[in-house]
């Protein structure tokens, strides 16, 4: 018989709080880029061209930079979890929690340097 | 670790429109993931200046990756239309086997539909394929 207490037990692997805040989070996240991966979609193919001087030029235009980072920044979130559920479902042991992590930074890796782009075309000198 | 139960492993599952469905939404996704590294790489290639840029454009102009490029565009249709059904789904709604079968068949088609007109419209913008 062991004298650890029930709850001395279960601590560290419950999902209590956590699942639903990554079912939350997918969710949301999924609403918020309904609009977000059409407006993208549609403004980028309406663009009068595709030269680096028209595209520089939507792109450091407030409204566009801003919803540029929107959706870059909750493409990327939404991506994360669902990557973190296909490794959770088909990968086990040490190569899961390695997978988990390569994933993390990678999606970080992401964001950050697509935010960092957009941000350099905004607020950047004419090239 | 404590021994947790696996779901069942995938093939041990009948091949049927609720595991193609489903299945389609987790790969669109992972491809869409993929295509994360294309749009940062258009967007830091943009950053960098017109030749970076230039470059870019060159390497994405490239029939191979046009292709890819029209398979992002479907796994975008897809993954959005699958993403609206689970929504639907998490109000309560649809859930029957009849109206799930019916809207499985649906997202099916208007994905098809939309990719349709969206590689027809990137076409008549940038030129035929």
């Amino acid at each position: 018989m062991s004298l650890r207490s029930p709850l001395g037990r279960v601590l560290g692997h419950g999902a209590a709080k956590e699942g639903v805040h990554h079912w939350w989070a997918q969710r949301v996240t999924s609403i918020a880029l309904i609009p977000l991966t059409v407006w993208f979609v549609v403004s980028l193919l309406a663009l009068p061209s595709f030269d680096h001087a028209t595209v520089h030029a939507w792109v450091s235009q407030s409204w566009t930079a801003l919803l540029l980072i929107l959706f870059v920044g909750i493409v990327t979130w939404h991506s994360k979890l669902g990557v973190q559920v296909v490794i959770e479902d088909y990968v086990h042991g040490g190569t899961k929690t390695l997978s988990l992590i390569l994933s993390t930074f990678a999606h970080t890796l992401v964001a950050a340097a697509a935010i960092f782009a957009v941000l350099k075309v905004a607020f950047g000198v004419a090239p | 670790m404590p021994d947790r139960p696996l779901s069942p492993h995938v093939w041990l599952y009948k091949f049927k429109y609720t595991l193609v469905s489903s299945f389609l939404n987790r790969i669109t996704g992972c491809v869409l993931t993929a295509g994360l590294l294309v749009l940062v790489y258009w967007l830091m290639a943009l950053a960098s200046g017109p030749h970076a840029y230039a470059t870019a454009v060159v390497a994405l102009s490239h029939p191979l990756f046009k292709l890819l490029l029209a398979g992002l565009t479907f796994a975008f249709a897809y993954h959005l239309m699958a993403g609206i059904r689970h929504l639907i789904w998490d109000t309560g709604h649809g859930l029957e086997r009849r109206q799930s079968r019916k809207s499985a068949w649906f997202i099916g088609a208007v994905s098809v539909l939309l990719t349709a007109a969206l590689i027809a419209w990137a076409c008549s913008r940038m030129g035929a394929p």
